[in-house]
């Protein structure tokens, strides 16, 4: 396991240097530079002459790289052009935030995706299969800012329920060491905050959980459709096991194997949804972010950022990896 | 059976943290605001974008201010002020008593310490992106290191006394007295500065950055609201300064958050996690209009929306031929039609509220009849082929939708003589750069948002230089307008100045560089609640007199 574990770590190297030719090339061939989305309507061509030699524009694409390589390997991602901050303090700030949301969501997709789909492929072919592969479908197609928006109308706008923009109450005057509200709140066992908090996550985490919801309702269904035919859920069934026994230790544990890379894999597309969701909801988090970086050209926060979203989404596909020998003990790494 | 109940248990405390968590607890003497984006720094010296000039209007004062809610100059920490006879020395009369947030006396040498601090900038302060108003303004500093600088307007100070100050310019300025009441340009104290570094920054990934904590945690000024902390993306929060030199503020605190999306900001006025909220979109507006709860607060026209004529493209190089465009504009049909009611028709190319406006130019009225007869003259046969760019991705309250008003001068041009080919590029990074570099088409679709109250400011921006975005030669009729610019600039007798642009813009519209036609009224959103809220035409003000809930 362990060698299996540094081998994962090591191939991590190839992996982010391929990814950071492919940000630090992408970025570049995007039309514009940083000075003409900056300047704006106030531009002249001796104004972006001085930007591009301040930013080292000018400079051959290999120098520049170069230069990218040598700062990032010492975890130096530079300076916002748009915000003028640190890009790794903006990182420590932010990402907590968007941490928090993601999980949240997954949590929100899992524990209603997975007895959603138990509970389709139980009643195979029945009304209750047939909502649930309905409400996937509109899980899946519907887009995320359009169910953001939507949700918000309704339950903060119209109903009043849950609040509409931010992660804690604007009046909070608590202090947040880790950045993890959630934790902190935990930590201090200061309740109220800890229902704040919660209150501002509920309905980002719907929006942001409602494709990977589908996709896990989808996939948990296809898989307990399959363990359910298999001999040794026969044979479970013949021995005289009761029903609840065969469904949680025989069906379920043995279905939730794919489930668990599924939602490895789902990572990767909460992050990318959290742009949208974090824009609409405000939500001060690594998405919003980006998506300014982006509207900005702003390469450094482009090249920081998405070089360490890609290094967490790696880790938590090793970390599902490693899940693979607790939920299953038959397979082994070595 | 048990995936039932497990549902059943997550919506069960969904739903109770929903309800325990209804009650609001918000305090009638906080004023919640949203802006757009945060601040970029607290110190305003080394910004130039509305959302950090939002907060420093709280925490500092300037020497001059600008009436509440007009473009009129009114005593700020100089009570008064006079020039010498040769309209190079300024004597500024200080308004006594007043102290800082930490205490120090703001007098005479704090006034020279600030204007000392922005001359004697040097290597990376010297930068666009740290000194940009400065530069605009004074030109220049002591010793000027970077490049497109020449000699500071400003000379020199000296405290006479204790509450005069005397500031000496190199050269005589117009704009000088205006350009005062930008946050740019507001007093900041001396000693915290020095405390906090606030004189202390650098290039770092070619990006200006302080390396002091002032910029971020101690702005320190006179105003009547003091800092108290800056969670980044989330909020900057003021309290009351108790030791205000003016009346104390009603509210007790100011929180100002940072949501960017328009949508998402009006949605937050709707359930009262805001009180007031800036840069209303103009499909919002009717939302708000009709909400009983809430109100809409006009911000006077400040802008101008301009269709230009780059007269490097011939024929626009000969002024029949523009003038055939102002005649085949349908100006009065896009302002009505896509405007919302929240646009007055252009004839100048700057509002009416700043002085030099004259109400009695030539104007020109959609004539197509008019517009043929000139390109005729002109020697041309028609129709006249010509390029029209536009702008995607992008609405301004100067130009709410481009889409609709390319379509509609296409169409008011095309019974006028011309043939015209529409082209649209993307607002960024292509159109301005193409339109600013003279490389976009015969016209194109575009306009300014003032910055200080002075004609300078607009037509001084536009037409003092050989603007390649109208493809200005400098000679000719424009030769005149440039020398006519140049004096205007120069002069501080307010009514000959006033009399000056006045000519200029009569010239102007003879002249047609290019045609301006909309001024548009932006919005503030704020609960019905929300009283003594004057929106500054200059885009962002104080929130000084303000209340919330008649407290």
């Amino acid at each position: 396991m362990l060698r299996f574990v540094v081998r994962r770590l090591l191939l991590l190297v190839p992996i982010l240097i391929g990814l950071s030719i492919l940000v630090f090339v992408w970025i570049r061939a995007l039309p514009g530079s940083p000075a003409d989305s900056l300047l704006g309507e106030r531009t002249t061509p001796e104004l972006v002459r001085e930007y591009n030699e301040r930013f080292g524009l000018d400079d051959p694409v290999y120098v520049q790289y170069w230069r990218y390589v040598k700062t990032t390997a010492q975890f130096d991602f530079g300076v916002s052009i748009a915000t003028h901050r640190y890009v790794t303090d903006e990182i420590r700030e932010r990402f907590p935030a968007t941490m928090e949301l993601a999980f949240a969501a997954m949590l929100f997709a899992t524990f209603l995706g997975i007895p959603l789909g138990f509970v389709a492929a139980k009643r195979y072919g029945g009304p209750v299969d047939h909502a649930s592969l309905f409400a996937s479908l509109i899980g899946v197609s519907i887009p995320v800012f359009f169910l953001a928006i939507l949700l918000k109308y309704v339950f903060a706008v119209r109903l009043g329920w849950l609040p509409s923009v931010g992660r804690i109450d604007v009046e909070s005057d608590v202090e947040h060491p880790t950045n993890f509200y959630i934790l902190d709140a935990i930590i201090t066992r200061d309740w109220a905050t800890l229902k704040d908090v919660i209150r501002h996550l509920i309905l980002p985490a719907i929006a942001l959980g409602s494709i990977p919801l589908a996709i896990i309702t989808r996939i948990t269904r296809a898989s307990v459709l399959d363990v359910q035919n298999e001999d040794y859920v026969r044979t479970a069934r013949a021995k005289g096991l009761p029903p609840r026994i065969v469904d949680r230790r025989h069906i379920l544990r043995n279905a939730l194997l794919p489930i668990s890379t599924i939602i490895g894999l789902q990572v990767g597309l909460l992050l990318s949804g959290a742009i949208l969701t974090e824009t609409v909801f405000a939500f001060p988090g690594m998405g919003s972010w980006l998506r300014d970086a982006i509207f900005n050209r702003d390469y450094p926060v482009l090249q920081g950022g998405i070089l360490f979203l890609a290094f967490v989404f790696v880790i938590v596909n090793l970390l599902v990896d490693i899940s693979y020998a607790i939920i299953n003990p038959r397979i082994r790494y070595s | 059976m048990r995936g039932r109940r497990g549902l059943a248990a997550l919506v069960a405390v969904l739903s109770t943290v929903c309800v325990l968590g209804t009650a609001g607890a918000a305090t009638n003497t906080t004023f919640i605001y949203a802006g757009a984006a945060d601040p970029t720094y607290l110190d305003p010296a080394i910004v130039s974008d509305g959302e950090s000039f939002r907060i420093a209007r709280q925490i500092f004062d300037t020497l001059v201010q600008l009436k509440p809610g007009t473009t009129k100059l009114q005593p700020g920490l100089a009570k008064s002020w006079r020039v010498s006879r040769n309209g190079k020395i300024w004597t500024f009369s200080l308004r006594r008593g007043v102290k800082f947030h930490d205490g120090t006396a703001f007098n005479s040498a704090a006034v020279c310490a600030n204007f000392n601090r922005w001359y004697n900038w040097t290597g990376p302060f010297q930068d666009a992106s740290a000194s940009y108003y400065w530069r605009q303004i004074f030109a220049g500093f002591k010793r000027n290191e970077a490049t497109g600088l020449s000699k500071s307007l400003y000379k020199s100070c000296r405290g006479i006394g204790r509450y005069v100050a005397r500031i000496t310019l190199n050269r005589r300025s117009g704009p000088f007295i205006p350009s005062l009441v930008l946050p740019a340009f507001a007093m900041q104290s001396p000693t915290a500065m020095a405390k906090y570094g606030a004189n202390e920054g650098q290039l770092a990934s070619g990006t200006f950055r302080p390396t002091g904590t002032y910029a971020f945690s101690h702005p320190t000024g006179t105003g009547p609201f003091k800092f108290t902390s800056w969670t980044v993306g989330q909020r900057v929060v003021l309290d009351r300064n108790n030791s205000y030199w003016g009346k104390r503020s009603a509210i007790a605190r100011i929180i100002v958050r940072p949501i960017s999306n328009n949508t998402a900001r009006l949605q937050a006025l709707q359930t009262g996690e805001v009180n007031g909220y800036d840069l209303v979109a103009p499909q919002d507006m009717p939302t708000i209009r009709n909400n009983s709860k809430l109100r809409l607060i006009n911000r006077p026209p400040f802008n101008v929306a301009y269709v230009t004529i780059n007269q490097a493209k011939p024929p626009m190089n000969n002024v029949l031929v523009r003038r055939a465009v102002a005649y085949g504009l349908d100006r009065t049909g896009v302002v009505n039609s896509f405007y919302a009611g929240r646009a007055t028709v252009a004839h100048e190319f700057m509002p009416s509220v700043i002085p030099g406006y004259e109400p009695k130019v030539t104007k020109y009225s959609f004539n197509p009849e008019r517009s043929k007869q000139l390109l005729r003259r002109a020697g041309l046969s028609l129709p006249v082929k010509i390029d029209f760019y536009w702008p995607t991705n992008v609405s301004r309250p100067y130009m709410p939708s481009p889409n609709l008003n390319a379509a509609a001068f296409k169409a008011s041009l095309e019974r006028s003589g011309f043939d015209v080919n529409l082209v649209s590029e993307p607002w960024r990074p292509d159109y301005v750069k193409h339109v600013n570099e003279g490389a976009g088409g015969h016209l194109n679709i575009i306009g300014w948002t003032g910055d200080y109250a002075d004609a300078d400011n607009f037509v001084g921006t536009f037409f003092q230089s050989n603007n390649p975005q109208f493809g200005l030669s400098g000679k000719g009729a424009h030769a005149t307008i440039k020398k006519l610019l140049n004096q205007a600039e120069a002069m501080v007798n307010t009514a000959k100045r006033i009399k000056l642009y006045k000519q200029i813009n009569k010239l102007l519209a003879t002249y047609v560089p290019a045609v301006p036609y909309a001024h548009s009224r932006p919005g503030v959103g704020v609960e019905r609640r929300v009283t003594g809220y004057k929106a500054s035409p200059v885009g962002t003000e104080s929130f000084y007199g303000v209340t919330v809930g008649g407290q």
